[in-house]
């Protein structure tokens, strides 16, 4: 196999010296990491590589020598660089040489064994590959190598392939703290040799985390256990906590919060970003709840947006009327049985009477309530949106009584029409045996059976039609609602901070790598260059998507259309609650 | 070491294969596709603008206009920077792995690398879409299963349309069974002399 030398770029400019990095025999691959400059004291190189092993978990050798030839003749450093081979012994020892100002490099890798297979050359042929260190320090590879857990410090841990590349720059940090500028007893180049990289405000923002997190974490643990007070688990304010969409919310954000202010450090880089990406989208979501709120308030349109209110209901009431009326006559030209379209029609106007009623009663508190609503975007958009679809749900509250009450006619009648149609071809149903048995009925019983099947059969267009109204527009709000939900759910879950690392740092989310070769001459190494392919935004969403809250319709198009037809009353929005009894 | 041939595909475009030999442990494939004609823009571009006027002599409502000249710079936009790939390169580097490039005519480059260890085989397709088309593909191995396969990666995917008739059967006997070899060769951990021999004059098969 070819040798591969993975020789880092800030590295190229570097004075001669000893080549410091990991040896991995099975790629035959050499991962240089550092160059360390004379004068050193072998003892204390060897210690140094000892510490970051300890350190790291990391198997680091003295691998070959680096010799940057700046005069014409300097043949007396490369007799001393060939003889420190006989100190630090490696197999296979690596020698770098550069011309200074020239792209032409040469390389030799020698063994002093006897190679294994007879026939194979005493030096091998060396290809070198370039790849920036400060980019592969700081970025992750996705899907994440899976290393053993190696508790015991001898062991290194074996990832394949060039991921060992990425595993063995990032356990080196101990490394990288000295460098050759530094009084320490080993000069080291290495990244931070170009220049140390460090910005005030991210120490500041680093030392202030701390406390900080403290004092919200406390704030937020009084919070949870205010909510959790036995006070709010009595009947019925369970029951309204339960239905109200913007409880859900709060609660989904209280849990978020708390985790991104834990105390606990972030056990790997996933959980780290995904803390990350919950503080950016609840910035976010506070940042649009304000211009929300300084909209409202700027022209002051919270009192014409009350005043308004109330005609709206009263427009959606009368084109209820209506509609009843319509129904109540003859609808698209189908002829209703009189008697219960009336009965119908009248109960239901009745019943929107009273809703317009309890409207105009409302109506001198609407502002208030408006008021208080417009306060709570201060916690978010995604909040305010919930409290709009919650208020929409209330204001439609008699659509959906309508609804109901359409829906268990229908099912009733429904239920009486296949039971009496088994009577009518002379079967029951057996509920012991749960299937449908012949049964020999009385005259009487048959009579009454079919006088009864009639007049529920004919009566069904009416029941129908009222059922399939009320159904469709009950349709129609759960839609309005449904795009709100999808529209907080969106906020809640799509993952900014991950999708702006992409943006601006590409190379911190790394999918693979890709290779680029570099000037070739005959005769000499090839070099090739290894950059970092970022991960595609596609597939950045679909890994730091952050879990929603859950209240999305799950009921697939089939038993949605199945519980339609037999008049099942459907509950778009399966609460957090219900899905884990 | 460069080496150039030219193809013709079957509407006429010109395709040509570049072949270059960095080092004995590094090839490297090119293949350009043919370029946008003017004509089938010209085509597209009128047709559109055709059905537009004939919308805004119904509707007399100039935003048809203006929204069909946004629909045909965007749709063109999209086209050059998501479906027209002007070039596929694949680089083979012996022991790291094989580098898929294609660049669209935006400029845009997409690539893929394989590591060496995660090829199980290279093999050549034959598919049969219309006509016989052959093609080169990668047999990814499994982790799970040391025996499977878990993914197969053609090269070169626009072009094999194209290729249909550079991997004719008259020819199919002096490329593809070289390129395959190749890779091959780069698989194979002993190389013997005659092979070596081989590499070193490729010319003699053409």
């Amino acid at each position: 196999m070819v040798l591969k030398a993975f020789f880092p770029t800030c590295c190229a400019s570097a004075d001669s010296g000893l080549l410091v990095g990991r040896w991995v025999p099975e790629q035959s691959s050499a991962v240089v990491l550092a160059v360390v400059h004379f004068p050193f004291i072998p003892l204390q190189v060897k210690e140094l590589l000892a510490q970051v092993h300890q350190a790291g978990r990391v198997g680091l050798a003295v691998l070959g020598t680096w010799c940057h030839r700046r005069q014409e003749a300097e043949e007396s450093l490369g007799h001393f660089l060939e003889g420190l081979g006989t100190i630090f012994s490696h197999e296979p020892w690596l020698q770098l040489c550069r011309e200074q100002g020239s792209k032409l490099w040469s390389c030799k890798a020698t063994r002093r064994q006897v190679p294994p297979c007879p026939g194979a050359p005493y030096e091998d042929q060396v290809m070198l590959v370039f790849y920036d260190q400060r980019k592969v320090l700081l970025s992750q590879l996705h899907p994440p190598a899976a290393l053993p857990d190696c508790l015991a410090g001898d062991a290194a841990p074996s990832a394949g392939g060039l991921a060992a590349v990425f595993d063995t720059v990032a356990r080196s940090e101990a490394l990288f703290r000295s460098d050759r500028f530094d009084d320490g007893p080993v000069r080291l180049s290495h990244w931070q040799s170009d220049g140390v990289e460090a910005s005030i405000l991210a120490e500041l923002a680093k030392r202030a985390s701390g406390p900080v997190c403290v004092l919200l974490a406390c704030l937020l643990s009084l919070v949870s256990a205010a909510s959790a007070c036995r006070l709010f688990k009595l009947w019925p304010l369970s029951f309204v906590w339960s239905k109200l969409s913007v409880c859900e919310q709060l609660r989904h954000r209280l849990e978020q919060l708390t985790l991104v202010f834990s105390t606990q450090k972030a056990e790997n880089p996933t959980q780290l970003m995904r803390k990350a990406n919950v503080l950016v989208s609840v910035l976010l979501d506070v940042a649009l709840g304000l211009a929300l709120l300084s909209w409202l308030r700027g022209k002051d349109r919270i009192g014409p947006l009350a005043e308004a209110l109330v005609p709206v209901a009263d427009h959606v009431a009368e084109e209820l009327q209506h509609l009843l009326q319509w129904l109540m006559g003859a609808p698209a030209g189908l002829k209703m049985n009189r008697a219960l379209d009336q009965v119908l029609g009248r109960f239901f106007l009745y019943h929107l009477h009273l809703w317009i009623s309890y409207i105009h009663l409302m109506s001198p508190f609407i502002e208030r309530i408006l008021w208080h609503v417009g306060l709570s975007a201060c916690l978010g958009l995604t909040v305010a949106l919930s409290i709009l679809s919650d208020i929409i749900a209330l204001l439609t509250f008699h659509i959906y009584c309508f609804y109901v009450y359409g829906a268990r006619l229908y099912c009733l009648k429904i239920c009486g029409l296949s039971s009496l149609w088994r009577l009518f071809r002379g079967k029951k149903w057996n509920v012991l045996r749960q299937r449908v048995d012949s049964c020999s009925y009385d005259l009487d019983q048959l009579f009454i059976g079919t006088l009864l099947f009639t007049i529920l059969v004919f009566l069904l267009p009416t029941t129908a039609l009222y059922y399939l109204v009320f159904t469709l527009l009950r349709l129609l709000v759960v839609a309005v609602q449904g795009l709100m939900h999808l529209l907080v759910d969106l906020i809640n879950s799509l993952p900014l901070y991950s999708l702006g690392l992409r943006l601006c740092r590409p190379y911190r989310l790394a999918a693979g790598v890709k290779f680029r070769v570099l000037e070739h001459e005959a005769g000499r190494p090839l070099r090739l260059l290894m950059q970092i392919n970022p991960l595609p935004y596609g597939r950045v969403v679909h890994t730091y998507r952050l879990p929603s809250c859950g209240c999305h319709p799950t009921h697939p198009w089939g038993s949605l259309c199945r519980k339609l037809f037999f008049g099942e009353l459907i509950y778009p929005w399966r609460q957090r609650g219900d899905k884990q009894a | 070491m460069e080496d150039e041939r030219s193809f013709s595909d079957i509407c006429g475009g010109r395709l040509a294969l570049q072949r270059r030999y960095y080092s004995p442990s590094c090839r490297e494939f090119c293949l350009s596709c043919p370029r946008l004609s003017l004509r089938s823009l010209t085509a597209v571009t009128c047709t559109v603008w055709l059905a537009a006027y004939g919308l805004f002599t119904l509707c007399e409502n100039s935003m048809i206009l203006s929204a069909a000249i946004f629909i045909t710079l965007l749709g063109l936009l999209g086209y050059l920077h998501f479906v027209k790939i002007d070039q596929e390169t694949l680089l083979i580097i012996d022991s790291l792995g094989i580098q898929m490039t294609s660049s669209y005519a935006s400029g845009k480059e997409s690539t893929t690398f394989i590591e060496m260890g995660k090829v199980k085989d290279v093999v050549i397709n034959e598919a049969i879409y219309m006509k016989v088309i052959y093609y080169l593909c990668i047999l990814l191995k499994d982790p799970m299963e040391p025996h499977g396969i878990s993914q197969v990666v053609p090269v070169f995917q626009v072009s094999t349309e194209q290729l249909s008739k550079v991997f004719s059967p008259k020819k199919i006997c002096y490329l593809s069974p070289f390129s395959a070899f190749l890779l091959l060769l780069m698989f194979s951990r002993n190389v013997n002399s005659s092979c070596q021999d081989y590499l070193r004059t490729p010319d003699s098969y053409f």
